[in-house]
């Protein structure tokens, strides 16, 4: 299953670095890495001060990223395993090109996804750096995605993981080839149940740690709460986002307190009452306004997509066939992909309309297993060639 | 873990001496009395404490009821710290430090002004080196104490301490020093340096963690941090801790013989390894070097190369060297110490200390400026995607 990856002009380039979060993944990852008996070194990222914005700090919540309770299970999992450890501090990156863009995008009226962000900027990035600066050339994660090496084309090709609902490929649409040639993801080709399984083989101590679900630096999943309370923090008064709720026809139908309270697709919290349903159909940053309407309405065919990487296959020439996901828990559905000759842009048209396509989520292009690459969405566009 | 290791941390903490393991074990196995007790099981161990209290008297130069056991230098500072406080009557009161302070000086500060206490914070120059002038101007008719440092933990920095006491005792102001770093590597003399109090601690001179000393002047006012029986006369409630205590008291005595002799020993490896440094490395400056410094203690400025990796590799290799103080590694902030001597906060990232101590070789010190040497120059040849912070 653990291939190996070459080229490395490294001495030291057996060593590797496992991200360990304190989570049950990574923690088996450097376990099982360690048994095979590579030389590895376990690292925790800090990336947000969980002190900070201490009124949406919820009583007693633990197991969140960053946590002290996280790096301590990470540093007692390194101890059990005998495995040097460390911690590096990666908070001032973190709060640049992950928390920024993420208030940015919801004051615009987009639905971030961090975690993309995280990966981009931080974990396949500093992290990669301070690997090699430790004289690690590769990295291991406790990702669920698969990585090979395309013997023909030479080319690094990103594969859907073996445990479908695990499946985190998602997030992953911005690795470059230099990044995947020195990562592995040891989990890509194993069930969950077998991770934990493999995890109390190898008296990992806290195999039977429930999962994190939430966006680690906001707690509680209350986002607009951290958006607000972040603003506060940097001096910036949080209403200048409110706005007008229209609906499909421009008619208004009341104030909102801030863009950033809504996403596409969403029906509780509008404070509009209707006899049917309302939803959320758009949200339009420059007016600050938030469009809402019947849930039919949620559906589009077409959208534009941005700032495209290609990560299995070289740049198409110009149409693609290929499944295409909107959301992590989107199933991927059938769609042509017009690729722009000059710019690194899309025009995605589903075989069938797709509920809430959302701008600031990914769009992730995939045939089988296999991730083509992705980009973010833009916007819906209508019907309408 | 990769051996032999080289340990280059005596500012965060030392080896047990062997004396004091020795000494340790016997009273850990055989004298288990109470100091408090009438019986010869109680007779023995307070003995045994106030044998270790003259040793440490000895070591500073003091009267032996001068010193009181504490658990450490923290409880030594916090006891002189808020102790001389609330011994004054001033219905206002007001307490002098300075920037690069240890926490356990600052965040007592942080608390006393909570308190409602004037606190002024005096800055530091580029040498790292505190003036009695700014001390003099700092203190107004309110203030009750002045406490400065010794020696810096991480430049080394030795501050004029007995200029600063003439100027406290022109202003009728009390002084404490925190000497955890300077006790055991240069002499400490209480009396020279005219403080009324002065805070020690055991694992910085080859003592076990959890045992310290503050040093307080005959006749001074001082109310107990602690409440409880009247164990060092009355100064420090709790049962005694006496082995740790013993093995204070036999560090003390070690650190004390021939003090002169290893301090020029390390003085000149730590020379020898700056030099062979600034022989090696481009662009390498070593903190605070114009001004007087431990003999044990390096800092060093590697512009452009992230300190963090450094120490980690170093660590990989088989050496123990730190980034800024121990107490603020994982922290966000750079060292508060190398901001306040006036670092910028990127080159305060990019230092490291290294302090020697007596069990060092030439040989260790050679090693680690090979090791040094080949992990700056591979963080240069990376520092095009380290410094490109976000430009993807």
């Amino acid at each position: 299953m653990m291939r190996e990856k070459d080229g490395i002009a490294n001495d030291n380039s057996s060593r590797i670095a496992v991200a360990m979060s304190g989570g049950v993944d990574s923690s088996v990852v450097a376990a099982l890495l360690h048994s095979q008996g590579r030389n590895i070194v376990g690292m925790t990222m800090q990336l947000w001060n969980q002190r900070r914005l201490p009124e949406v700090a919820s009583e007693g919540a633990t197991g969140r990223c960053c946590s002290l309770d996280d790096v301590y299970d990470a540093r007692y999992v390194a101890s059990q395993v005998g495995i040097p450890y460390y911690v590096v501090n990666f908070e001032d990156r973190f709060e640049q090109h992950v928390v920024k863009p993420f208030v940015q995008d919801y004051l615009e009226g987009k639905t971030p996804i961090p975690c993309t962000l995280c990966n981009n900027f931080i974990k396949f990035d500093q992290f990669l750096d301070m690997a090699a600066s430790v004289g690690a050339g590769m990295v291991a994660t406790g990702h669920y995605a698969r990585i090979r090496q395309d013997p023909h084309s030479g080319r690094w090709q990103l594969l859907r993981a073996v445990d479908d609902t695990k499946d985190q490929t998602y997030f992953l649409f911005g690795l470059t080839q230099e990044q995947l040639s020195r990562t592995l993801f040891p989990l890509g080709e194993m069930r969950k149940e077998d991770v934990r399984e493999l995890g109390r083989q190898l008296q990992v101590p806290i195999a039977d740690k429930p999962d994190s679900q939430e966006i680690c630096f906001v707690p509680n999943g209350d986002y607009a709460a951290f958006i607000d309370a972040y603003l506060r923090e940097q001096g910036l008064e949080a209403a200048a986002t409110e706005g007008q709720i229209l609906d499909e026809e421009g008619k208004s139908l009341g104030r909102h307190r801030g863009v950033h309270h809504f996403t596409v697709g969403q029906r509780k919290g509008i404070g509009v009452a209707r006899a049917e349903p309302l939803y959320v159909i758009a949200t339009e940053p420059s007016s600050q306004t938030v469009v809402v309407g019947a849930g039919d309405s949620l559906f589009r065919k077409r959208m534009r997509v941005r700032d495209v990487n290609w990560i299995s296959i070289a740049k198409p020439e110009q149409l693609l066939r290929a499944q295409v996901r909107i959301r992590n828990r989107h199933r991927p559905s059938f769609a042509d992909v017009w690729v722009n000759k000059s710019e690194n842009r899309v025009e995605v048209l589903f075989d069938d309309p797709q509920r809430a396509i959302t701008p600031g989520q990914g769009a992730v292009f995939y045939q089988d297993d296999l991730v083509l690459g992705g980009g973010w969405i833009d916007q819906a566009l209508s019907d309408e060639a | 873990m990769p051996s032999p290791r080289a340990y280059f941390d005596h500012n965060a903490t030392t080896p047990l001496a062997p004396e004091v393991l020795d000494g340790m074990v016997e009273v850990l196995r055989d004298g288990y009395g109470n100091a408090s007790s009438i019986h010869q099981e109680g007779q023995h161990a307070r003995r045994l404490v106030d044998h270790a209290r003259r040793a440490v008297a000895a070591l500073l130069h003091a009267d032996p009821r001068e010193v009181v056991f504490t658990s450490g230098g923290t409880e030594a500072d916090n006891t002189a710290i808020f102790g001389a406080i609330a011994a004054t009557a001033l219905p206002r009161k007001h307490f002098v430090t300075t920037t690069m302070e240890h926490p356990a000086v600052l965040h007592a500060a942080d608390a006393l002004e909570s308190q409602g206490v004037g606190v002024t914070r005096v800055p530091v120059s580029g040498s790292g080196v505190v003036s009695p002038e700014a001390i003099r101007t700092a203190i107004t008719p309110e203030t009750v104490l002045v406490s400065v440092m010794h020696a810096n933990n991480e430049t080394g920095a030795i501050q004029p301490i007995a200029e600063i006491a003439r100027v406290c005792r022109d202003a009728g102001v009390l002084l404490h020093s925190d000497a955890v770093q300077s006790v055991g590597k240069i002499p400490v003399d209480v009396r020279e340096l005219g403080v009324d109090f002065l805070a020690v601690s055991g694992h910085k001179i080859g003592a076990p963690n959890g045992v310290g000393a503050l040093y307080m002047r005959k006749g001074v006012a001082c109310a107990p941090l602690l409440h409880g029986g009247k164990h060092e006369r009355g100064r420090r409630p709790g049962t005694e801790n006496v082995a740790g205590i013993h093995g204070f008291g036999i560090a003390a005595s070690v650190a004390d013989s021939a003090l002169l002799s290893k301090a020029n020993y390390i003085e000149h490896l730590r020379d020898e390894f700056e030099m062979s440094l600034m022989d090696r490395i481009p662009m390498v400056r070593v903190n605070c070097a114009q001004s007087p410094r431990l003999p044990n203690t390096s800092s060093l400025c590697f512009p452009e190369v992230d300190g963090e990796p450094m120490v980690i590799a170093l660590d990989l290799s088989g050496f123990a060297v730190s980034s800024g103080a121990a107490c603020s590694s994982g922290s966000v902030e750079p060292s508060h110490v190398l901001t306040a001597i006036g670092l910028s906060r990127q080159d305060a990232r990019s230092c490291i200390r290294v302090s020697l101590g007596p069990s060092n070789t030439r040989e260790q010190v050679m090693a680690l400026v090979e090791s040094l040497t080949a992990a700056v120059a591979h963080l240069r040849r990376l520092s095009p995607t380290m410094t490109s912070q976000g430009n993807r």
